[in-house]
């Protein structure tokens, strides 16, 4: 059984296919890149695979069972375009809370132990809205990990943060694929993400243009997916 | 079941926590209560024994206003940073975020209702301490009915345009019988008069209105959360 | 094919008006309020299939929540705005009703009341879907809605006949005073005034449905050309 399994998704905008016939799986441990143009659908399909919506046709299994499932939620790690942090609370009260709501038998212990993973431990009191850019980036990481989800879903992770925020993001995606975690990832930032990928898929209005192991080339000349595959017009 | 009030009680009390510590919604929200009442005075004369008698009308009209400002804010606070995806993501059903902050809104707003008595008290000359736990029990009924139905066109509104102008637009017309009913009773209660013959059906009706919105949006609004 | 029964209906309808209105000119005046008393048979009708109409949203909001299929949204839409176009009447007909009975163009009657908070609800239905772009987005969200507006209307209705109870207005109709059977029968009769509405409203649905349908094809076309 795959990881993630996207049969035949196809997603609709009123009577507009902003997703067809989708065709995509993970299997456990890989990292799969999906990168594409904008508005070629990548957020679209990270979000019906997270159960952010629901695909109009097709279906999206998370290790055989449905996104919107409670075990299958406890699972899944997520980052969008926004922090998902409370400027009001402070770094450890945002944690705490995510901590109680995934269920954890020791939130206080979890919160601490990935603010220490993220860098994060000397301004645990401290509230999120005095953060510097990449604070506030590294809280958001903190987040999707603390519940230790066998599968993160990333949209554009890389995307504006800073060096010190990119490094915490790539040791932990490390840390996380040497411990066995499936990751997907759609991404701008062809570099970093296909440096740790082990699968891409190319995303063409909507439809799977490519999709298969990481290769070499791939990695020395990013634009290359691109030239082979991409842009059929 | 314990597993619904349980993650149900962690969202009540971070709304309050981050509220208590801006404290933006109730000082806008009490702040514009006042102004309500003192442009009221400039219509209802409230020398008169006629305002008097219609005063406890005005005061659900006030609490009504002020507290759309509040249940506004109630899914709209979780924008800024994308944390209602979070939320959605996080495995807590639609119910238990919605009676989360349902109940956080409900100790807002009667907080401020609270705060406002004694002043409304004071500037329409208004007894309103002498059927106190009677009113106090209006207050509760009401304000839950208010707040539910606020709460969920809160939910309802927070991704689209015009928000601030959609949720009263919606909110007031599906409000009439629970405003209806809490006025009746609070202009009773402020007369003097003890819940009796007369105003037991209101209070029936709110119950009953209190009971079946209940029912009705912790069931529709797991549909309004995931798209 | 659709297009002719629809002109057939139509026909019906204007037949069965005109068969109406003159047996309604023909009938003796009431006694104390006069000629203006026979516009009865226009206010009750129109309520009456308002009502069915907000039954029908329910059922087609519940049923698109359920199957996920356009057809029940645009029959929501299509079937609330007619019912909204009927209430209107129902107001218009009360407002000079009351005029020519108590030179006032408006009275806080029960029914009249209910009417106007009912008529506020669904239009923030209507001015609901006018704030959402997103088609599956506003169908899901207008259904809800609609679900809520119905179990709300008939709270609305019994705690404004308590409060009228309570504090007694104007009203339209006395309880008392039997209604003639012909007079009956020319309201609920199956030649009658409400069979004339409930088909109008059907014929007016229906072209309305025909404009969602052009409507969505012309929005996914519009979406596929800024795609490319």
């Amino acid at each position: 059984m795959s990881a993630v399994d996207v049969d035949g998704v196809w997603k609709f905008y009123g009577d507009y296919p902003a997703l067809r016939d989708v065709k995509l799986q993970a299997e456990k441990g890989a990292c799969l890149a999906l990168i594409g143009r904008n508005g070629a659908g990548k957020t679209t399909l990270l979000r019906v695979v997270a159960g952010f919506s629901r695909a109009g046709r097709g279906q999206v299994r998370i290790f055989g069972k449905e996104p919107r499932e409670t075990d299958t939620r406890r699972q899944m790690g997520f980052i969008g375009h926004g922090i998902s942090v409370y400027d009001e609370l402070s770094a450890l009260e945002n944690l705490m809370l995510y901590g109680r709501l995934y269920g954890l038998p020791d939130p206080k212990k979890a919160a601490m132990d990935w603010l220490e993973r993220t860098g994060l431990a000397h301004v645990r009191n401290g509230l999120v809205r005095e953060f510097s850019r990449g604070m506030r980036q590294r809280l958001a990481v903190a987040r999707a990990f603390l519940h230790e989800p066998s599968v993160l879903l990333l949209d554009e992770p890389f995307t504006a943060l800073d060096d010190k925020a990119i490094a915490v993001l790539q040791r932990l995606l490390r840390e996380a694929l040497v411990a066995g975690k499936t990751i997907v990832m759609s991404t701008h930032q062809l570099r970093e993400a296909l440096e740790l990928a082990t699968h891409v898929a190319l995303l063409n209005r909507g439809q799977v243009a490519f999709h298969g192991q990481r290769t070499p080339e791939m990695v020395s000349d990013p634009g290359y997916i691109y030239a082979r595959y991409g842009e059929a017009n | 079941m314990t597993a619904f009030f349980r993650q149900a009680l962690v969202i009540t009390f971070k709304d309050l926590r981050a509220e208590i510590r801006t404290k933006e919604a109730v000082n806008a929200s009490f702040a514009f209560a006042l102004v309500i009442l003192v442009i009221f005075s400039f219509a209802f004369d409230p020398s008169e024994d006629t305002t008097r008698d219609m005063s406890g009308g005005l005061l659900w009209i006030v609490f009504a206003f002020a507290g759309t400002l509040l249940l506004n804010r109630s899914f709209a606070r979780e924008l800024p940073n994308d944390t209602l995806d979070a939320l959605i993501a996080a495995p807590i059903s639609g119910a238990a975020l919605f009676f989360g902050k349902a109940v956080a809104n409900y100790f807002l707003l009667l907080a401020v209702e609270l705060v406002s008595l004694p002043v409304f008290g004071i500037f329409y000359n208004v007894h309103w301490t002498s059927q106190f736990w009677e009113l106090m029990l209006v207050l509760a009924l009401g304000t839950w009915g208010l707040t539910l139905i606020g709460t969920f066109c809160s939910a309802l509104t927070v991704n689209i345009r015009l928000r601030e102008v959609m949720l009263p637009m919606l909110t007031y017309p599906a409000l009439v019988p629970v405003l209806m009913a809490s006025m009746v009773l609070t202009m009773s209660l402020v007369a003097g008069k003890p819940i009796g013959e007369e105003t037991i059906p209101w209070l029936k009706i709110l119950v009953g209105f209190d009971i079946v919105f209940t029912a009705a949006s912790l069931t529709l609004v797991e549909i309004v959360l995931v798209g | 094919m659709r297009n002719t029964i629809l002109y057939c209906l139509g026909a019906a309808v204007i037949l069965l008006l005109v068969r109406d209105i003159n047996l309604i000119a023909g009938f003796p005046e009431e006694k104390s309020q006069g000629a203006i008393f026979k516009i009865i048979f226009f206010h009750v009708p129109l309520a009456i299939t308002a009502m069915l109409c907000s039954m029908v949203s329910l059922v087609a909001s519940v049923m698109f929540l359920k199957t996920k299929n356009f057809r029940y949204d645009a029959l929501a839409v299509a079937i609330t705005e007619v019912g909204l176009a009927f209430l209107l009447g129902n107001l218009v007909t009360g407002s000079i009703w009351a005029r020519v009975i108590w030179g006032v163009w408006w009275v806080w009657d029960v029914r009249l009341t209910s009417a106007l908070v009912c008529w506020l609800l669904y239009a923030g239905y209507l001015m609901l879907r006018r704030a959402i772009e997103e088609p599956t987005q506003r169908a899901t969200f207008a259904a809800a809605f609609s679900i809520f507006a119905f179990i709300d209307w008939p709270i609305v209705y019994l705690s404004i006949r308590l409060f009228r109870t309570q504090h007694p207005g104007p009203v339209f109709l006395s309880s008392q005073g039997s209604f003639p059977h012909d007079w009956t029968m020319a309201i609920f009769g199956p030649f009658g005034v409400l069979m004339a509405m409930m088909m109008l409203a059907t014929v007016m649905t229906f072209v309305r449905l025909g404009q969602e349908d052009s409507k969505r094809e012309l929005d996914s076309l519009r979406r596929m050309a800024h795609a490319m």
